[in-house]
């Protein structure tokens, strides 16, 4: 499946009922030099919109939200041990979290790279 | 939301060049970074020497026709400096009290001992501050000083280890200054006012010049290998580093200096004569000791304590807050600054910080955090 992203600058691709979540490449642009990152446990259930992660850069925090609701079943542990890779490879090898989805059709409506773009340059 | 008319500097068109993110600070436009970012910023400075505007800065003169000890009487009665003690050529740091005894505004007083102008003194206010500021010298110098602002003059910063190297090479004489003295002359050609001194721990210089003449003497700095523009974000990152307060952080209305451990700004002789608007708490404190003081917090790990961040004891009581936090990119891991009770301040006092309803371990330790190295 192609990527699909959030007005909230997440990212998500799913791969059977499992999607993997990160950050866009504007988000890690805005939040600058990326210091630090706190991921959910295993297990932990999110919700769409609602905070899953935090991100901290040498100026601020920031919450990233779950794009989906479902069980957190794997994380990034590469990010926390060296969490530079988000400011490097955010969409990439960056990736922050993985979730079993609860609900299919939350994926309706979220758009696709042409759509973030314009989303972007509005 | 609304739209604010934010003012710009002499510099606003350099920075828009150089690639400067510009963001609103105390009512300018301001670049909070260039594109190579916080942290390359940040160790730039602290290995090479950086270049900051701080031309948001309030500058301004106070001045008596007759002599210097009319200025220095008069000033003394609102900042608790010693400036009878003050020598031609030096620069102090002090602050504004309220009759209570909190701090206003924290500021550099200079006297340049310029020819004809004995009593003059040139004074710098933080930018968000410098309306109030400007309003309290009105009120309480008295008439026969003069004094004015001068929003035609600009301010720029050159701080780290290779800072006089730079300005060696362009205006040797500036060199020659020690830790907080202040000269007059030019750079390539450029008429300054230089002072040597900073907001980054490390050696430097704060240039004060025509707004005209900025762009050009930034150009000039910058056309050294060893200059890079800096903006606020490392600014702020490089003076928690250091130690140093950032009014409406560790310096507020509520708080005194003998509680943010400003006391060696205070001078002797003040300490025990008073004299100065918000006195009596200031030498009831030095006499009794404050109940709370500023300290240095380290966190242990890696996650950043911000401001606001509720500090307790290892019984879970509050003790405090912290006033400035981040991650400090030369510790290579987070810092802090707060306030704590008196009775919890002492270094190597362990104390937890309630992070996002998480319980951190973390340890009040002495400041600053990186080594100062100002050439005294």
């Amino acid at each position: 499946m192609s990527v699909k992203y959030t007005e909230e600058h997440e990212w998500i691709t799913v791969a059977g009922d499992v999607a993997t979540v990160g950050i866009t490449q504007h988000a890690a642009e805005q939040l600058g030099d990326v210091v630090f990152v706190d991921l959910p446990a295993i297990g932990k259930k999110v919700e769409k919109g609602k905070d899953a992660a935090v991100v901290e850069s040498v100026k601020a925090a920031s919450d990233v939200y779950s794009p989906i609701t479902g069980e957190i079943v794997e994380v990034n542990s590469a990010i926390v041990d060296e969490p530079s890779k988000v400011n490097s490879d955010p969409e990439g090898t960056a990736w922050f979290m993985k979730i079993r989805i609860a609900d299919t059709s939350e994926l309706d409506g979220m758009m696709n790279k042409a759509a973030y773009e314009k989303f972007l340059n509005k | 939301m609304s739209e604010i008319a934010l003012k710009r500097t002499s510099l606003y068109e350099e920075h828009v060049k150089l690639g400067g993110k510009m963001v609103p600070f105390a009512g300018y436009e301001m670049p909070v970074q260039y594109p190579t970012g916080i942290m390359a910023e940040h160790n730039w400075t602290r290995e090479h020497a950086g270049l900051f505007d701080v031309s948001h800065m309030g500058q301004c003169f106070i001045e008596s026709r007759s002599e210097y000890e009319t200025v220095a009487r008069a000033l003394e009665k609102i900042v608790p400096a010693d400036l009878h003690g003050l020598s031609p050529r030096q620069q102090r740091y002090s602050q504004l009290l309220a009759p209570d005894g909190g701090v206003l505004d924290d500021l550099m007083i200079t006297r340049p001992d310029y020819d004809g102008h004995p009593g003059l003194l040139w004074i710098v206010v933080n930018a968000s501050r410098k309306d109030h500021d400007f309003a309290h010298f009105r009120k309480h110098l008295p008439s026969d000083l003069e004094f004015h602002e001068a929003p035609e003059l600009s301010l720029m910063a050159l701080q780290g280890p290779k800072a006089e190297q730079v300005m060696s090479a362009l205006a040797p004489e500036f060199a020659q200054l020690k830790f907080m003295g202040h000269g007059k002359g030019t750079i390539s050609g450029v008429d300054v006012h230089v002072s040597r001194s900073g907001y980054t721990g490390e050696d430097g210089f704060e240039i004060s010049v025509d707004a005209k003449a900025a762009p050009r003497l930034w150009a000039t700095l910058l056309s050294d290998a060893e200059v890079k523009p800096i903006g606020l974000g490392a600014r702020d990152s490089l003076r928690l580093e250091a130690g140093l307060c950032l009014y409406g952080h560790e310096l507020d209305e509520p708080i005194s200096p003998v509680e943010a451990d400003l006391v060696w700004s205070i001078g002797k002789r003040r300490r025990t004569e008073g004299g100065f608007i918000g006195a009596e708490r200031v030498l009831k404190e030095l006499a009794e000791g404050p109940k709370r003081k500023r300290v240095g917090i380290k966190p242990e790990g890696r996650a950043p304590a911000r401001e606001g961040t509720t500090v307790q004891d290892m019984t879970g009581r509050f003790i405090g807050t912290v006033t400035s936090g981040g991650f400090g990119p030369t510790v290579n891991g987070p810092v802090a600054m707060g306030y704590v009770e008196t009775a919890s301040s002492m270094p190597g006092t362990p104390v937890q910080l309630i992070v996002r309803d998480k319980t951190l371990p973390a340890t009040i330790v002495k400041l600053p955090f990186v080594p100062n190295r100002f050439k005294r």
